[in-house]
């Protein structure tokens, strides 16, 4: 029994999005990876990515990359959200994109990546590097990191580093992936960019999208799982979806994963092959970060309460889901952060320009 | 059970966004000319034949219907960028909306010809006003149940019965109404009723109001005593109505008009917020937004699936869920935004106005036209539950 909720071309039809489905269900499926003892599964599974092109996808070939489409880059996230894949696709996938439009080069292994506002990396004038990078996903698993670092004497650049020239403590985010603290000190970049006018900006946008899509993948999966544990699970002498109570609850599941699909699935659509990002694109994927965090939030109450003690435990691949649903909300821009911003430009442009607004996208 | 929920996302082609700006100029036209007030929908009920009569000029109602009755054959997302526009600037539609969104549609898809060729041309014409026959004093959301009679006589039927809760009926020229034509099967029991166009002018039929809570005449109680229809007033198949309702209800269920009816709340307190807003008061229309966008988002896209032909019932079922959650929470949300903005602030009187009667409407939102207990028990049955 298979409730695939979401069905758009970007990520059925798409020869990558089949292949990363592939890897995921054959080398690290939620199930292997909550009952593996170790790490062991993790070299082969990210291996399998590289030999399909899969963390470089936004790359363009010419710098070393798959030269993908966004929408296959959307597709593959969503997939890896369905797994529930605790390996850094998302990050590397961010940090080639953001290399490509800089005209780096990017390098082979993992990569890792921060674009938080307010960020603490200075790059001097001697052209090193120093800073303290909080909460750094997947930093130790990473062998490079690519940063927004501001520069001395003004202006900002992105960096590409070595994360061996770091120390690196590790830290758990509540999903228990890695949550990394980076602090590098005179450290030699390995390449070097100016940034253009708004990179830091289009950089959350994008960063919010991918983390959206990822969460919505999630979302669809809990809503498979409790479909699934619902039609099985018998109590009162009847499979507890029989239940008017559970369907409701259930129903309600359906409209928050809908809701986030359509956020997301829009907001994936309509970012240009080409930045800078217009408001439209704000509209877009700040609405996707809001209306899929909220819809996490929701979405995996309602789960956890359909699957009741089993979904509570650690031996269940709920907890996978869920607890990364959590955490993700925060990464690039939380849903209040995302609501904020929103709410300031609508403001801005006046409530006669709403509505113009909404109806052009 | 295989389910697939789908949520494309698609964009309105091209040639919508001539039309729209067709249609705002001429809604623009009309507000400056004083045939309606964006703000007043709360006053005059909606209801204005002077008003529908210019937009059937205009050709935006049954635009999607064949020319042969007065249609323009436009498509199913041109209609959805006028239903939308009509429905944020709050133009009086209410004459003509019913019939242009479902009964004409019915008529067109099961009515006999001479109904066709004498009814159709004259909706389209925005002269026309329809009310929905269905609910009575013992069946509701258990459509089922109903227990109007229609009985044969010669060259048609004889019905009588109450129905309630009718919208419309003191206005409407034509109902269509389902009737008992048979006891339901042991087998079947959505067996035995039948769809009738009514011409609300028949002898027997009388129309009751019943005022509803924020004080005004929607409503009606519709009692029929030896009320004749004529054979050619059926719509489809006798006792076979229970095959012709699902696919009209994606359309009734999906579109704009089911979390739009009360935007001007949110275009007010963007307004009396001001341009710079409060942490909370930003924080706060931001997810308004947000949650909005992605509910248009949800809508259009299930438009896109009945414009390509597709029957996306659960997902139509689902933006009516979602969408009158949303709508009716708007005014307390707006409510608690707006809590410390100055008593004498611009525009205070007018939110506070459209806010009082969001408020009084809102509990209507999740009971008309399919509750939510209705709707979430749909889409349980399409995730495979039912």
């Amino acid at each position: 029994m298979k409730t695939r909720v979401g069905n758009d071309p970007m990520a059925n039809d798409s020869l990558v999005a089949e292949t990363a489905r592939r890897i995921f269900t054959d080398v690290c499926d939620p199930q292997t990876v909550n009952r593996a003892s170790d790490d062991s599964w993790r070299a082969p599974a990210w291996a399998a990515m590289e030999e399909a092109g899969l963390p470089l996808a936004w790359v363009p070939e010419a710098l070393g990359g798959g030269g993908a489409g966004l929408a296959d880059g959307f597709a593959v996230l969503r997939e890896a959200g369905r797994s529930a894949l605790p390996l850094p696709i998302a990050e590397t996938l961010i940090a080639g994109w953001l290399l490509a439009r800089v005209g780096i080069a990017a390098p082979t292994g993992a990569m890792s990546c921060t674009v938080r506002a307010g960020r603490p990396v200075v790059l001097t004038r001697g052209g090193r590097v120093s800073g303290v990078l909080k909460a750094v996903p997947f930093a130790k698993a990473a062998r490079h990191l690519v940063l927004l670092a501001d520069r001395e004497g003004g202006g900002s650049a992105v960096v590409l580093m070595e994360t061996d020239r770091a120390r690196v403590s590790t830290d758990l985010s509540i999903a228990g992936d890695p949550a990394d603290t980076v602090s590098f000190e005179a450290a030699p970049p390995v390449a070097v960019a100016e940034t253009p006018g708004d990179f830091h900006d289009d950089a959350m946008l994008m960063g919010a999208t991918v983390r959206a899509m990822q969460m919505a993948g999630a979302l669809e999966a809990i809503l498979n799982l409790s479909v699934a544990y619902a039609n099985e699970r018998v109590a009162f002498g009847r499979p507890i979806g029989k239940f008017q109570a559970v369907q409701q609850s259930l129903a309600r599941l359906a409209g928050e994963v809908a809701a986030a699909i359509a956020a997301v699935g829009s907001a994936a659509d309509a970012i240009p092959a080409a930045p800078p990002f217009d408001e439209g694109v704000l509209l877009e994927a700040a609405s996707a970060k809001i209306r899929v965090g909220e819809a996490a939030a929701e979405g995996a109450a309602i789960a956890h309460q359909v699957l009741g003690a089993i979904g509570f435990t650690q031996e269940h691949v709920l907890h996978r889901y869920t607890r990364r649903l959590w955490a993700w909300r925060d990464d690039f821009g939380s849903e209040s952060l995302w609501a904020v911003k929103l709410g300031q430009l609508i403001a801005a442009k006046g409530a006669d320009a709403l509505w113009p607004m909404l109806a052009t996208r | 059970m295989n389910t697939e929920l789908t949520f494309d996302p698609i964009r309105l082609p091209p040639e919508c966004a001539a039309l729209r700006e067709e249609v705002r100029a001429f809604l623009a036209e009309e507000i400056e000319a004083g045939t309606f007030s964006p703000h007043g929908g709360a006053i005059d009920g909606n209801f204005s034949a002077d008003f529908s009569r210019k937009v059937g000029a205009r050709g935006w109602i049954g635009m999607t219907w064949p020319k042969t009755y007065g249609g323009r054959e436009r498509s199913f997302l041109e209609r959805y960028v006028v239903t939308e526009e009509f429905r944020v600037a709050n133009a009086p539609v209410r004459l003509h909306f019913v019939a242009d969104r479902q009964s004409g549609p019915v008529i067109l898809k099961y009515g006999s010809e001479r109904v066709k060729a004498d009814i159709l041309p004259r909706i389209c014409r925005g002269e026309v006003c329809f009310a929905i026959g269905m609910s009575e004093p013992n069946s509701g959301s258990d459509l089922f149940a109903a227990q109007t009679k229609a009985t044969r006589t010669d060259g048609g039927w004889l019905v009588n019965g109450t129905k309630v809760w009718t919208s419309n009926a003191h206005h409407a020229h034509y109902m269509i109404g389902l009737f008992r034509t048979s006891a339901p099967t042991k087998e079947n029991r959505r067996h035995g009723l039948t769809q009738f166009v009514v011409d609300m002018k028949t002898p027997g039929i009388t129309v009751n109001p019943i005022y509803h809570m924020a004080g005004q005449h929607d409503f009606n109680e519709v009692a029929f005593a030896d009320a004749f229809m004529p054979d050619d007033h059926v719509l489809g198949e006798v006792d076979g109505a229970w095959k012709q309702a699902t696919s009209e209800l994606a359309y009734e269920r999906s579109g704009p008009e089911r979390f739009l009816e009360t935007y001007y709340v949110l275009a007010e307190l963007v307004r009396v917020l001001g341009e710079t807003p409060d942490t909370r008061g930003a924080e706060g229309v931001g997810r308004l937004v947000a949650e909005l966008h992605a509910l248009r988002r949800m809508s259009v896209s299930v438009a896109g699936m009945l414009h390509a032909g597709r029957e996306p019932v659960v997902e139509a079922a689902i933006v009516k869920d979602v969408g009158t959650i949303w709508e009716q929470r708007l005014p307390a949300r707006a409510r608690d935004l707006a809590a410390f903005v100055e008593e004498d602030a611009a525009n205070r009187a007018t939110f506070e106005a459209q806010l009082a009667y969001a408020t009084l409407i809102a509990p209507k939102l999740t009971i008309q036209g399919g509750t939510t207990e209705i709707l979430r028990g749909i889409i349980a049955r399409g995730l495979g539950l039912r």
